[in-house]
């Protein structure tokens, strides 16, 4: 029974987290359709924006949900800016640029906080259940999680903005014809999912020894989940978030946590060769 | 398609060559040019299947690792180098093979390809780093984990296993292995095969409808790519005498890359001139600590995709064109014809 109970927070947690590491690239790939492979490198500066954070005495809260995100937000647009406007629409080119992003953050993080692994502990104190110990802080993990869903769903649904940037991306000539500047829109919007994966940089840093090069731990999953998800930004972020973090917790319970992340990685090509197009091109089609 | 132009070619190319082979010795060290050679067949691979095929494959590094491994494993079984050898070319390629028949009959395009070609070297990689337990074992050959194969039999003289090819002829060896490389390419790009991949880059439903099978052909061409870095890789492990997951990492992939667009798409030379000298350049900053080597690299990426799309080989071949153009004997030069386009075609 105990085991039982762990083994579902263990998957609401897995879940948790992959909608986590996903929610910002599905803002800056799934509804902007920029490929960006910096995304892991954004939640990466996100980690340290809070170990910095921490260590300069801030509260550990304060520097993951508010101080973390601002960061990675600002240096969101500043990468808008400078980079990505120039390339809108063309595919190829920004999954380069943004390569290189990459690498520049990754030597620029390695020159100045040097190539060891740095952490923080857990702010949340584990549980014994039964006879299993479980770590608290997988449930902030749920719990941050479906805040943050419900809350883009809450913005992107009922708020003027949100209809605003759904419109400009659907339609962007038609968006400036009724006076709004997309341009706008999508430097803001990019700045919105930036901050995002900072967000979740940040309230996943404590769980893991933060590297420079821990953002390519991230990359590959978040891409998977998001494209996986198919074209329902929120419907689509949850489901293949359950169905991978299932697959992965079930994997790693019955041989390694090595073969469960193997096994969501072959499953997300599977699931890729039977529904191109995401799970929500044939499921949830009218959701958001 | 061996006409005039084929040979004139095969001459400048071999000249062009043998003057490199054997100039380059006096300014670096052969060990340094050696692992630039490779490194130069590895870009010609992806050069083949992106800049020709108009396959983005994120995951080249994968093949180009599959040839390490399966040169090392088979190396250590048999004791013996040419069956590695050829067999290095032959798993890439078939592993390339059902990948690419997978990918392509399911018609996915740009960015899921890349995406799980991607995925597929994160798979490789993750899977060759967890290999560490003595129960991974093929046929003597221990796979390792993290610290990789050492102490596997290098190259040596087919039938003789004592006589190492190594040093100085192992750098001629793989200097002839590139040409021969670059010239086999030469050749398909030259071929129906190559002219039809060329148009199935430019248009896939126009090639469709006119009857040819995209699916197959663009397979085919998948395979090709990974049997050249699967060549790459079995060099590189009798260069390393080690191999390690490294070769499957995420930077290796992203290398390859920037190889290919510092260098120039849709040229065959540009890729290897970018990988050879990207790699030098990254020798050079290994031995200086002010800068990351990835700082460099990153910055090079962006700054050709924002200013110099199409790379450098284009901007030389112009030049080139302007000085000869310049040449007072140009006005006595009778036109060309056909050929002179498809000259400035493929640069």
């Amino acid at each position: 029974m105990d085991l039982v109970l762990v083994i579902v927070v263990e998957v609401l947690y897995a879940i948790g987290a992959l909608v986590l590491i996903s929610a910002g690239l599905a803002v800056i790939f799934g509804m902007m359709r920029v490929i960006n492979l910096a995304h892991g490198e954004f939640m990466m500066l996100g980690g340290y924006a809070t170990i910095t954070a921490v260590d300069l005495g801030v509260n550990v809260f304060l520097a993951m949900l508010v101080l973390a995100p601002a960061v990675v937000g600002v240096l969101g647009l500043a990468v808008e800016r400078l980079v990505i406007r120039h390339l809108y629409g063309r595919l190829i080119d920004t999954m380069l640029a943004t390569w290189g992003l990459s690498l520049l953050f990754i030597g620029i993080v390695t020159m100045l906080f040097g190539n060891t692994t740095t952490g923080i502990s857990t702010p949340i104190p584990g549980f014994a259940l039964g006879d299993y110990q479980v770590n608290g802080y997988n449930f902030f993990i749920v719990l941050v999680a479906a805040v943050l869903l419900l809350l883009m769903l809450a913005v992107l649904r009922s708020t003027r903005s949100g209809l605003i940037a759904r419109g400009t991306m659907q339609h962007s000539d038609m968006a400036a014809s009724l006076g709004y500047n997309p341009d706008r829109i999508y430097m803001l919007t990019f700045a919105c999912g930036s901050a995002l994966s900072g967000l979740a940089g940040a309230v996943l840093a404590p769980l893991v020894g933060l590297v420079p090069t821990s953002g390519g731990a991230y990359i590959a999953k978040a891409f998977i989940t998001v494209i996986a998800g198919g074209p329902a930004l929120i419907a689509g972020l949850a489901s293949s978030a359950g169905v991978f973090g299932l697959i992965n917790q079930i994997f790693s319970f019955a041989v390694s946590p090595v073969v469960g992340e193997v096994a969501l990685l072959v499953a997300a090509v599977i699931l890729l060769r039977l529904l191109p197009r995401g799970i929500t091109d044939r499921l949830f089609r009218e959701s958001l | 398609m061996r006409d005039a132009g084929w040979g004139r070619e095969l001459t400048g190319t071999l000249v062009v060559a043998a003057c490199a082979v054997g100039v380059l010795p006096m300014l670096v060290s052969t060990y340094t040019l050696t692992v630039l050679i490779i490194y130069g067949m590895l870009g010609l691979s992806l050069g083949l299947v992106w800049g020709f095929g108009g396959i983005l494959c994120f995951g080249q590094a994968a093949f180009f690792g599959l040839g390490a491994y399966t040169y090392a494993i088979a190396a250590i079984n048999f004791g013996e180098s040419t069956v590695p050898m050829l067999l290095a070319v032959a798993v890439p390629a078939g592993f390339a093979a059902v990948l690419g028949a997978m990918l392509f009959y399911g018609r996915l395009t740009d960015v899921y390809l890349g995406v799980i070609t991607l995925v597929v070297t994160l798979i490789l990689h993750r899977f060759m780093n967890a290999t560490a337990g003595s129960e991974y074992v093929i046929g003597n050959a221990r796979l390792g984990g993290f610290n990789g194969i050492p102490g596997f039999q290098t190259l040596n003289v087919p039938g003789d296993p004592s006589a190492y090819v190594w040093g100085e002829s192992f750098y001629y060896f793989s200097a002839v292995c590139l040409l021969l490389a670059y010239l086999l390419v030469s050749a398909v790009l030259r071929s129906s095969f190559g002219r039809i991949a060329v148009g199935i880059r430019e248009n896939e439903t126009r090639a469709a409808l006119m009857g040819y099978d995209v699916p197959a052909r663009k397979t085919v061409m998948f395979a090709a790519g990974a049997a050249i870095a699967g060549l790459a890789g079995a060099l590189f492990a009798n260069w390393a005498e080690i191999v390690t997951p490294r070769l499957f990492s995420l930077s290796q992939s992203a290398d390859i890359i920037i190889w290919c667009i510092v260098g120039g798409l849709g040229t065959r030379i540009g890729p290897v001139l970018g990988a050879a000298g990207l790699s030098y350049l990254k020798f050079l900053l290994g031995q200086q600590d002010l800068l990351h080597n990835s700082v460099v690299s990153g910055a090079i990426l962006v700054l050709f995709v924002l200013f110099l799309p199409g790379g450098i080989a284009p901007v030389l071949a112009n030049a080139w064109r302007l000085i000869t153009r310049r040449r007072p004997r140009s006005r006595y030069r009778r036109r060309r014809g056909p050929r002179s386009s498809l000259a400035s075609g493929d640069a």
